[in-house]
């Protein structure tokens, strides 16, 4: 057997196991999935609120606001979900106990990686689709002018760079094994604070815009705005682009080096075995 | 024969030396949360494996015997590549475990005392997991895992439900089979009859034999069970804190200790001579 063909099927053993535990824990994926469509709502809803606040004022365009609330919470949605099945490539191994087993296979950390990945796009692009399914029912949701294949080209290169982003936050749980998953939560906050999903970067602080540039969420929220409410064309949003694909290419590699130093120090120190 | 590992002057800690010293300029000491601390907050340092060497021939069952906390399950996640060695080297048929992880890892497998699994999946669904990861096709997985479960004492019927339906006993029986799926050159038994009923330990003990006798596989085998110990293995290395106190096959070692009571000595008698310790009475204090 070549060594192609035996890393596809480890690939492949981390897609089949994570659908297998979708699927077996359904209840909680439904739990999730109605929390994600009621949180996606009732931010959307602050549109329609605004509009009303404002006396019907022309100033205060509800539709364009739910609009733009529905990209602001659909893409972080499937950024956050990305990012969070990334991280628990260790967390939820140290949970089942199992991280010893797949650690001391013949397997390498790019293919371990490419499996967990694979799962989290296909897993977050299905999940999203649902999410916004819900709000184009309840929004009626008018996307004429939207240039569709520009706004899901610009998710889709941003997710590169999430997945790099990821991968540097799985070492969290890899070396602080009691607290190291719900660490992973104060890096997802602070970029959810910095990069625009509710509002403008403008508004913020000169230090939080500065953060702003370094987040690749802030371009993938840019460019789907720009995409899905102007209707700006594809070519135009290579400005929005080439930035999360140059993120990405940086941080993949180094998230993966990041990953295999974090992993020998785990085998120096003894952290792999203790369980969280 | 030729060696199928090597171990030699192998050394393990853990635990920090270095003091803290912004701990100690603290008026009190933070909450260090166990009492193995020392007062600077640091765990003390433990030698887990001392120095230790031993060789294994191919088609060998070598037994490791000793107290909780002894070093056995170190010195076996250091064999399987899950630990770095402080100093020494491992190889597992001359592949340095430290240089080579990769190519050790397809010759090896191990089970654990933890039947380690994702609990609300199947055994069916574990297995795949596990053996895709070596390289193993879907349609091949399936028919083996069906045919090895059943080997070893398993209802058909479960082989599809979540494992935190089965008992501990089942469960270890499933992990034996992830180990056996990869067709392991060397294989890690780190206790895996413990908690086992008497049926299923002697069903077990028998594939054991059977891997070694009918595949030639090479076995490592701690244990707690003296009988097991006595009746599958070649030979025997008694550990205690760390180091190797004898090794050889079970009938010289209980040559020995003087004959207590007029009896032939057992293994336990030796253990206890040479240790000074009972195998189990000691709380569990692995490090790793």
């Amino acid at each position: 057997m070549s060594l192609a063909v035996h890393q596809l099927r480890a690939t492949y053993a981390f897609v089949e196991r994570n659908a297998n535990i979708v699927r077996r824990y359904w209840s909680w994926e439904m739990v999730w999935m109605i929390y994600s469509i009621a949180d996606s709502l009732s931010v959307s809803f602050i549109g329609m609120g605004f509009e009303q606040m404002g006396g019907g004022s022309s100033e205060v365009d509800g539709r364009y606001l739910v609009l733009y609330f529905v990209i602001g919470t659909l893409v972080w949605r499937y950024l956050s979900t990305i990012f969070y099945w990334i991280t628990d490539v260790i967390g939820i191994e140290r949970w089942e106990g199992t991280i010893e087993y797949t650690l001391m296979a013949p397997v390498s950390r790019l293919t371990h990686m490419a499996g967990q990945t694979f799962f989290a796009v296909i897993y977050s692009l299905l999940f999203t689709a649902v999410v916004l399914l819900a709000n184009v029912v309840v929004f009626d949701i008018d996307m004429q002018q939207a240039n569709l294949l520009g706004g899901t080209l610009v998710l889709l290169a941003g997710s590169f760079s999430f997945i790099g982003v990821g991968i540097m936050a799985s070492i969290l749980p890899l070396l602080f094994p009691e607290r190291g998953s719900q660490m992973t939560h104060v890096l997802i906050a602070l970029l959810l604070l910095v990069s625009g999903v509710y509002y403008p970067v403008s508004v913020l602080p000169s230090p939080l815009k500065e953060m702003a540039t370094f987040s690749p969420a802030t371009y993938v929220l840019g460019g789907t705005r720009q995409a899905l409410l102007e209707g700006v064309s594809t070519i135009e949003l290579w400005i929005y682009i080439w930035p999360v694909l140059i993120m990405g290419v940086i941080l993949i590699p180094v998230g993966l080096w990041i990953f295999r130093q974090a992993e020998l120090y785990a085998k120096r120190t003894g952290k792999l075995h203790r369980n969280g | 024969m030729s060696n199928a590992v090597v171990v030699n002057e192998v050394l393990k800690k853990f635990g920090k030396p270095t003091d803290q010293t912004w701990r100690r300029l603290l008026p009190y000491k933070p909450n260090t949360n166990g009492s193995k601390s020392q007062d600077n907050g640091r765990k003390p340092i433990v030698l887990a494996v001392n120095r230790v060497s031993f060789d294994m021939l191919e088609g060998e069952i070598f037994g490791v015997l000793g107290p909780n906390g002894g070093g056995k399950s170190t010195l076996i996640r250091l064999i399987s590549t899950l630990l770095l060695p402080d100093a020494g080297t491992i190889t597992v048929f001359d592949r340095d475990v430290v240089r080579q992880p990769r190519q050790v890892q397809w010759m090896i497998n191990r089970v654990s005392v933890e039947a380690s699994f994702f609990k609300k999946l199947s055994p069916m669904e574990n297995l795949l997991y596990g053996a895709r990861l070596y390289g193993m096709a879907g349609g091949d997985i399936r028919s083996k895992v069906i045919e090895i479960l059943t080997r070893l004492g398993l209802d058909k019927r479960a082989i599809l439900n979540p494992m935190e339906e089965m008992s501990r006993g089942m469960q270890q029986k499933v992990a034996v089979a992830r180990a056996l799926l990869s067709r392991p050159r060397l294989l890690l038994l780190d206790e895996p009859t413990t908690g086992l009923d008497p049926r299923s330990k002697r069903e077990v003990q028998a594939v054991v034999r059977e891997l070694r006798e009918e595949h030639g596989v090479t076995i490592l085998l701690t244990t707690h069970d003296m009988t097991e110990a006595e009746t599958l293995c070649d030979r025997i290395a008694i550990m205690d804190q760390g180091s190797i106190v004898a090794m050889n096959t079970p009938e010289k070692l209980c040559t020995m200790v003087p004959s207590p009571n007029g009896h032939k000595p057992t293994l336990e008698d030796v253990f206890l001579e040479l240790t000074g310790k009972s195998l189990v009475a000691d709380e569990e204090k692995e490090v790793a």
